[in-house]
């Protein structure tokens, strides 16, 4: 069985039901402009509104691959699962809520890791997956992030990363905000051994996710339209008590205060990083 | 209700309103006064003994926001001698919620590197509460660059609700300023020890709070998100924010089981503010031990540990760190 063949029952299957076999499944709604859209049509657009230009979310298994070469894929870590450490409860426990989300999604936990290709060059990828928890990082994600990173470091590969996140994992507490400073040390050591690191913003990214391994990439890049930030929208409307301006923590706001180097549409994605890799390895590749 | 007091605190507040009456007309050298007293006296620290060794998580967040809790200021005043404060971040100002400088520490020199949230209503505005803005996570990175140039050991003093949460904070971006930290704190070859004494909030704590060796003060606490943001969240109200202290675990107890926290540093009974130059003095002699220790250690053997120690974070077998 491919590895494709492998995803795609578990995105069929998902809580969302069987697509397919429900007639209104077939037609989604742009959020942006409204137009309705068929949905084999979008999905051969790549999840980009062929309208508007409106970058849909989509998953961590369907962005890796969109992004990497059909062959060579080998997924990473796929041993690590979540623990609950703090036995954390709120209005349900944490336990019953990761049951949840691996029930809905097919994953252990929100970030996928796959070494693989692009246009030929070995490279690490991972990917947030935003609809368990809120792609949001506790200790599997860091941990799954950091192993990525070693594995581009001992062979020297590209690591390159796709986010959508929340942020940090609430209920995993302080273990999760560690995670933030062990995705940032391994980043590092890729900085000083000068293996490149691609970070790649896809709407949402906020909080500690984005207070560390979003933004320490060689190359920061984010979608069109895709808000990022450290602190979300409501929180500052209700610190400053006043309405933010329009357009505020969108990919061309970031641009525009120098927060990222550019804005990748989703469909010039592969050529755009396979090309800025190609030139920061040149002078390193033997 | 006294305001110097905790809600749970009331009823040492009674207690010690009691002596103050009776010291006003214990003048008249009358003995059994004295002897009432010294039992009153007595009976309070009981009662705060059991008070304190029986406190919630929330109990304990409110320790660490006592208004009259000591800052950094506070402790740089009382633990080091020849400080200079140096100012700025050379890019775009001075942020003046994060206070830092050279100074000596049992006379060697060390940079100091504190979140302040400022004690009086003018000082908490010029200190923006203690909420650092880029350019305050600029100057302590600038700094602590500096502090590796000249092998000289850096301390942190973490105390802060957050890292400023504002437009021109976004504008000038705060996400990359405090990653910044966390990615070049991680390799600095000097020592560098990190002390939570208030409160710790998430990665506005976090930017100035990955090191060799983290200590917390007894009732300081440490989250990733603040109890009440957490209830927020979870419950759409902010008065459950003690049940989201106690889910989040956000003492130095729970934190040191974790192999989060590597060290506990008691406070005087009743929390650091009812004695600042002991809890100051305290403070002092283990910093002295934990740079002396840490001084010792060959560079690349230090700068493995913490990288070892960083990568273990979350890992069920993590372990503390050696001192």
């Amino acid at each position: 069985m491919s590895w494709l063949d492998k995803i795609v029952p578990s995105r069929s299957g998902g809580a969302k039901g069987n697509s397919s076999r429900v007639p209104e499944g077939l037609w989604k709604k742009c959020v942006k402009c409204g137009s309705v859209l068929y949905r084999p049509e979008l999905e051969s657009n790549l999840d980009v509104c062929p309208k508007c230009d409106h970058h849909f979310r989509i998953g961590a298994r369907r962005r890796l691959d969109i992004f990497l070469d059909e062959d060579n894929r080998e997924e990473l870590s796929t041993d690590i699962v979540p623990t609950d450490r703090l036995n954390f409860k709120d209005t349900k426990k944490y336990k019953d809520r990761l049951s949840a989300a691996q029930k809905s999604t097919g994953e252990k936990d929100a970030l996928v890791a796959v070494k693989g290709k692009l246009k030929g060059q070995a490279v690490v990828a991972v990917a947030f997956e935003f609809s368990f928890h809120g792609g949001s990082m506790g200790y599997v994600v860091g941990e799954k992030f950091a192993r990525a990173a070693h594995i581009a470091l001992e062979e020297n590969i590209p690591l390159v990363c796709f986010t959508a996140t929340g942020g940090a994992r609430m209920q995993e507490a302080l273990i999760s905000l560690m995670q933030m400073a062990k995705t940032s040390a391994v980043i590092e050591r890729l900085k000083q051994q000068g293996t490149p690191y691609i970070s790649l913003m896809t709407d949402p990214v906020y909080g500690g996710v984005s207070a560390s391994l979003a933004l320490l990439g060689d190359i920061n890049a984010a979608e069109p339209g895709a808000r990022a930030g450290f602190a979300g929208p409501n929180i500052i409307e209700q610190t400053i008590r006043q309405k933010l301006p329009k357009g505020f923590q969108r990919s061309e706001f970031l641009l525009e205060h120098g927060a990222i180097d550019m804005i990748i549409h989703r469909k010039k994605m592969r050529e755009q990083v396979a090309g800025l890799l190609a030139k920061l390895t040149y002078y390193s590749a033997a | 209700m006294n305001p110097n007091y905790l809600d749970f605190e009331q009823s040492i507040a009674e207690l010690e309103g009691k002596i103050e009456e009776l010291q006003l007309v214990g003048n008249d050298n009358d003995l059994n006064i004295t002897e009432e007293i010294s039992r009153l006296r007595k009976k309070s620290t009981r009662l705060a003994e059991k008070i304190y060794s029986n406190l919630s998580a929330w109990d304990v967040v409110k320790v660490a926001r006592h208004p009259q809790r000591p800052y950094s200021t506070d402790y740089i005043q009382r633990m080091f001698t020849d400080w200079d404060e140096l100012h700025g971040d050379r890019h775009f100002g001075d942020d003046h919620a994060i206070v830092a400088g050279v100074a000596r520490l049992s006379d060697k020199p060390v940079m100091v590197i504190g979140e302040e949230k400022g004690r009086s209503v003018n000082e908490k505005v010029m200190r923006n509460f203690g909420m650092p803005k880029p350019e305050g996570y600029r100057k302590a990175l600038r700094l602590m660059k500096m502090a590796e140039r000249f092998n000289m050991p850096i301390l942190t003093l973490i105390d802060t609700p957050g890292a400023y949460p504002g437009i021109d904070s976004e504008e000038r971006g705060i996400s990359e300023a405090i990653a910044q930290n966390l990615a070049v704190m991680s390799r600095l070859r000097t020592p560098i020890i990190c002390t939570v004494i208030g409160e710790g909030s998430s990665g506005g704590a976090l930017a100035i709070g990955v090191g060799d060796h983290l200590n917390m003060l007894q009732y300081s606490t440490y989250f990733v998100i603040s109890p009440e943001g957490c209830a927020n969240i979870i419950w759409k109200t902010v008065d459950k924010a003690p049940l989201a202290a106690e889910a989040m675990g956000v003492t130095s107890t729970v934190l040191e089981e974790l192999g989060i926290v590597d060290e506990t540093i008691p406070e005087p009974l009743g929390g650091a503010h009812r004695d600042i130059d002991l809890m100051a003095s305290s403070l002092q002699e283990r910093l002295t031990a934990q740079v002396d220790e840490f001084k010792r250690l060959p560079i690349d053997e230090l700068l493995e540990k913490r990288y070892q120690r960083l990568m273990s974070y979350g890992n069920p077998l993590a372990r503390k760190s050696p001192v």
